[in-house]
């Protein structure tokens, strides 16, 4: 059954997009992954589908997708860049999306085409507002 | 409440078939050879595959147990909202088994054939009469196949025409089926989104229909039970760009004798035989998806095809515009002689099937409408949709409910379909529900909204009556354990 | 009406709740103008007896066993089925169940299907099988179509020896022509296997397909074509028509080939006029995200308990729509358990025995055709078919021997114009050697 809008965990530090991607610097780098929100909706993830390294995807792009098992979702790019990093134990273990969606379940690290996309997404409290919105 | 449906009782554990293996044993009797054995380079001889080896006894046991793990229209109500889980006659299972039938090649000499060519003749035209269509191929061999097909066929049509056109228009309550259908052919689906009515607008057609659209698949009545009652102006809207109008037949059961599909505006519809037509469901197909068409698109149907010489009936393979085969012989044959034989059956009572149908199912609507909430008000063809809107408050989903029936005597319906009703819960109880069983289903859902309210934990713990509880699901996609 | 229990007073009950006055009335949502307002113009309605009658009448119009002799394979075998396999599949619980969408209920047919996927999967030789596809032609089609999937639409071309059924090369011309993928017919050799020289000169191949034994019914060469495929990065597709004969010949999975499919009818299921047949469908586990069809699992329920389920439905049309690796919703699932009753009943020594028997049989009637003077083209080893060359004049032969109720099998010069005057001829554990001996002897007369 989904959580209540209260139990939904968000973090600071982090950045949000409307698709309920997030997006966190490490580094020159940015860490990519779904948040608790979308993992709690999704259900149990059973398979997760992710590019190859130095694919390139714009804004908005689809770079993925998450396997339920009774849904597909795409996953698409918060900001746009080239693919350094897939976390390959995704894998082995789908479940790391479920269980811990903003650390052990990131997806992908990009190396950003244009840093602007960035600080334009939103913060905790905007992407809270929206979510408190649907 | 009376007696609930649905009780326990024994039954027995089964291991696979080769956990029961015993080397040398097994269940057939092997013709005595008459001949020599023949020299075999060993080259080419491999080790012959590793299966168990049982008696007959084992084979049947197994078997026997297994079939008592399943529940069947046999059983009791499947109201399995858009299949058609009608009584499947048992007279049918005679007649296919018929030597002169079930021993058939699909190569004999058509003088060697006159029976069964004499069957598909009269079973194109008799399909042809109740869709208001001029000609059928019975070759599909499902529903989807069916899709397929005239999705081939409607790409043929506008190939000779000298057109391409690459999209076709799907309504957004359309089963899976048909945008995967449209896509072997090449087609990009537009979605059309349904009105808040539930139905197809004429408006929203127009907005998408153009010149580079291959037509519209419409399902009529559609998966929310609703007929389509713009159909008539949406087609003119489709055929007045050069595009063609797909009807998928699924929900054929509502509508025989009253209405003609030809007549408003399809040019291809598919059947499925194992919904309307009565033939078994069998756990998963074999069905048969035949495709009824107006005659501007019969030049394209796939070969052979049966003609009528006289008394004599032949196969013609020379027709230039055929796009091909789709099967590798004729068809299901056995399952469209299950479906002759209802027709022959039925005779015009097939429109009192449609009537009774429609009957059942506004019956069920009406009685569960003040416990589970209606998105549609409104008179329905022969399946209603409820959702488990009624129920968010004590933390209940469809799932919960569905899973619930089981425990008293009932298969769930169709649940989480049509995609555009949150939580659906689709409904067909079919005409072939005696009327005592549909009270009781009634009842018994009454009840366990009841539960939903006040014992919520019983409909979480369901089904308990069963073999097995529920299974983990997630488990077997994360990691598949497909064979044994 | 029997299949109509409404009576009068059931109707006028639930008309009333309804709020309709009469039948004619649940039906006003519908515009006039969509209203049919005749009478379905059908033939009165039959009683049991009259149907019996009609049927049997017609069933007597066609020409099978035992009161015809018929060496015909060509794609349908006739072989024997145990009593015990009609008797199981008359239990209704099996035939009148729907797709196990509620698996709590429905442990019987996902069980029985799991067993099919697995003794599918022994039998060619591969890593998982599907629950089915509509027979072993589509079964290609998907297969081919599985390829070109696998190779990301990069490579669209594929290679298809001739010697594949020809209603199957052409029910994947007709699944091919929206695509744009190219299809280059591989010729043959004269020992009767596919000549795969051309196969180099191919740019773009996803795939090279064999059948084997071919529609020659010759075994073909299925490692050297899986060898030639993995060099140019392609994919090896093996379809069949007879399954029988990998009770005895070395199955495809062995030979390396990475998609197996083909028709299953032989195993159980009666030839039906051509159908239903069974879809046989596997692959290398490696596959299994871009194979077509339903795939049952095996898990566990609530208390730990074995059980199975539908499983990888996200390939599907119903979730996947038009990103769905087919179109397929139902496939043939009476007929794959009908095949699992069987193949459960033959077991791993009776299948051994009855393939012997079959290769015995044909190649008795080959031996014995030959003694009479005929000539039996393709060298290669065979199961239970074979092409035999008849003198020119044979029509009149054939169609005297039909008179006598023996049908010496058919031409093929309408598939392979370069072999006027060719017949394929069957011969199982069906017919036994005094049939032989008579079809023998009526044609060299």
């Amino acid at each position: 059954m989904a959580k209540e809008l209260n139990d939904i965990i968000l973090k600071d530090g982090y950045k949000y997009a409307e698709e309920h991607e997030w997006a966190k610097k490490t580094g020159d780098t940015v860490k990519i992954g779904i948040t608790d929100y979308a993992q709690d909706q999704l259900g149990d993830i059973v398979f997760v589908e992710l590019p190859e390294v130095d694919a390139e995807f714009g804004k908005g792009d689809e770079f993925g997708t998450l396997e339920s098992t009774k849904a597909v979702s795409e996953l698409y790019m918060p900001m746009g860049g080239r693919v350094v990093a897939v976390n390959d134990t995704l894998s082995e273990d789908p479940e790391r999306v479920n269980t811990s969606p903003y650390d052990d379940g990131w997806m992908i690290e990009i190396v950003p085409a244009d840093p602007a996309e960035f600080d334009a997404l939103m913060d905790r409290d905007a992407y809270l507002d929206m979510l408190k919105g649907l | 409440m009376t007696e609930r449906a649905g009780t326990t009782g024994l039954i027995m554990n089964e291991p696979l078939l080769w956990e029961k293996t015993k080397p040398g044993r097994m269940g057939i009797s092997i013709p005595k050879s008459d001949v020599a054995a023949a020299p075999l380079d060993p080259e080419f001889v491999g080790e012959g595959p590793n299966f168990p080896d049982l008696s007959e006894v084992d084979v049947v046991r197994h078997f026997t147990r297994l079939s008592q793990w399943n529940f069947g229209v046999d059983t009791g109500m499947y109201p399995l909202g858009s299949c058609t889980m009608k009584y499947n006659p048992k007279i049918h299972e005679k007649i296919a088994a018929l030597p002169g039938f079930a021993g058939a090649h699909p190569m004999l000499p058509p003088d060697l054939a006159q029976g069964i060519l004499r069957i598909m003749y009269e079973l194109e035209q008799f399909l042809c009469e109740i869709t208001g269509m001029d000609a059928t191929t019975l070759q599909p061999a499902a529903g989807a196949h069916g899709e397929l097909t005239a999705m081939l066929l409607f790409y043929a049509y506008h190939k000779r025409k000298g057109e391409k056109r690459t999209k076709i228009l799907i309504p957004d309550t359309a089963h899976g089926t048909n945008p995967a259908s449209a896509a072997l052919c090449g087609y990009a689906s537009i979605p059309v989104t349904s009105g808040h009515d539930g139905v197809l607008s004429v408006e929203a057609v127009e907005a998408l229909m153009d010149e580079e659209t291959a037509g519209i698949m419409v399902t009529n009545p559609n998966t929310l039970g609703l007929f389509e009652e713009n159909i008539r102006k949406v087609a003119e809207v489709v055929h007045g760009k050069g595009g063609l109008v797909y009807g998928d037949g699924a929900n054929m059961n509502a509508v025989m004798g009253i209405v003609k599909m030809g007549e408003i505006g399809i040019d291809a519809i598919h059947l499925n035989l194992h919904k309307t037509f009565s033939t078994p469901h069998g756990g998963g197909g074999p069905g048969s998806g035949p495709v009824c068409v107006r005659k501007h698109l019969e030049p394209f149907l796939p070969v052979p095809r049966v003609i009528k010489n006289g008394d004599d009936y032949a196969l013609q393979y020379n027709r230039p515009d055929s796009i091909g085969k789709i099967h590798a012989f004729h068809g299901n044959f056995g399952i469209l002689i299950r479906a002759y034989s209802y027709i022959l059956s039925m005779g015009r009572h097939l429109k009192t099937a449609s009537q009774h149908a429609v009957l059942s199912a506004n019956y069920i609507k009406e009685r569960l409408k003040d416990v589970l909430h209606l998105p549609y008000d409104r008179p329905c063809m022969h399946e209603c949709v409820f959702t488990d809107k009624n129920q968010e408050d004590f933390k209940i989903t469809t799932l919960d409910m569905a899973k619930r029936l089981m425990d008293y005597g009932f298969h769930p319906p169709t649940i989480y379909f049509p995609l555009v009703v949150h939580g659906a819960i689709m409904i067909e109880p079919t005409e072939t529900e005696p009327k005592e069983n549909l009270d009781q289903f009634i009842e018994a859902f009454k009840v366990i909204v009841k539960e939903a309210a006040e014992t919520p934990e019983l409909l979480r713990e369901a089904p308990t009556a069963p073999k097995v509880r529920r299974l983990d699901e997630a488990t077997a996609a994360r990691k598949p354990c497909l064979c044994g | 009406m029997r299949y109509l229990p409404h009576t009068n007073e059931d109707v006028t009950e639930m008309l009333q709740v309804v709020g309709a006055a009469n039948l004619d009335d649940l039906f006003s949502s519908i515009p006039e103008e969509c209203r049919f307002k005749g009478e379905l113009n059908l033939p009165p309605d039959m009683t049991e007896w009259e149907l019996t009658d009609h049927m049997t009448a017609l069933a007597d119009r066609m020409a099978s066993p035992p009161g015809y002799r018929i060496f015909l394979g060509a794609g349908s075998y006739p072989h024997f089925i145990p009593t015990s396999v009609h008797y199981l599949l008359g239990r209704s619980e099996f035939s009148t169940a729907y797709t196990p969408y509620q698996p709590e209920i429905s442990q019987g047919t996902l069980q029985a299907i799991f067993e099919y996927q697995t003794l599918t999967a022994r039998l060619l030789g591969m890593e998982v099988a599907n629950a089915s596809m509509y027979d072993g032609a589509s079964a290609l089609a998907e297969a081919l179509l599985m390829a070109i999937r696998i190779e990301r639409g990069k490579k669209t071309t594929v290679a298809v020896s001739k010697l594949i059924h020809p209603h199957y090369r052409k029910v994947v011309q007709t699944y091919f022509k929206p695509t744009g993928y190219r299809i280059i017919e591989l010729p043959y050799l004269p020992d009767g296997s596919t000549d795969l020289s051309a196969v180099d000169e191919i740019e773009n191949v996803a795939a090279i397909a064999l059948q084997s034994p071919n529609f020659f019914g010759c075994i073909e060469n299925i490692k050297a074509a899986s060898d030639k495929a993995h060099a140019l990065k392609a994919l090896s597709v093996v379809c069949f028509t007879e399954p029988l004969a990998y009770g005895l010949f070395k199955n495809p999975g062995s030979q390396e080939a990475d998609i197996v499919c083909g028709e299953g009818q032989s195993l159980g299921i009666p030839q039906s006029f051509g159908g239903p047949g069974l879809g046989m469908f596997a692959s290398l586990n490696k596959y299994v995200r871009n194979m077509p069809g339903r795939l049952i699992g095996q898990t566990t329920d609530q208390d730990g308990k074995r059980g199975f389920v539908l499983t990888l439905a996200t390939r599907e049309q119903h979730i996947r729509r038009e990103r769905a690796t087919s179109n397929i919703c139902s496939n043939q699932g009476l007929c794959a358990t009908m095949s699992t009753m069987y193949m459960a009943s033959v077991g791993g020594t009776g299948i051994r025995k009855l393939a012997r028997l079959n290769l015995n049989k044909a190649e008795y009637l080959k031996s014995e055709l030959k003694k009479a003077g005929f000539r039996m083209p393709f060298e290669r080893p065979g199961f239970n078919e074979f092409v035999v060359e008849f003198p020119k004049g044979f029509e009149s032969t054939y169609q005297k021997l039909v008179g006598k109720k023996i049908v010496a099998g058919i031409p093929i010069e309408c598939h392979y114009p370069e072999l006027a005057g060719h017949y394929l001829l069957c011969a199982t554990e069906t017919h036994s050697k005094a049939d032989m001996d008579a079809l023998v002897k009526e044609v060299t007369s």
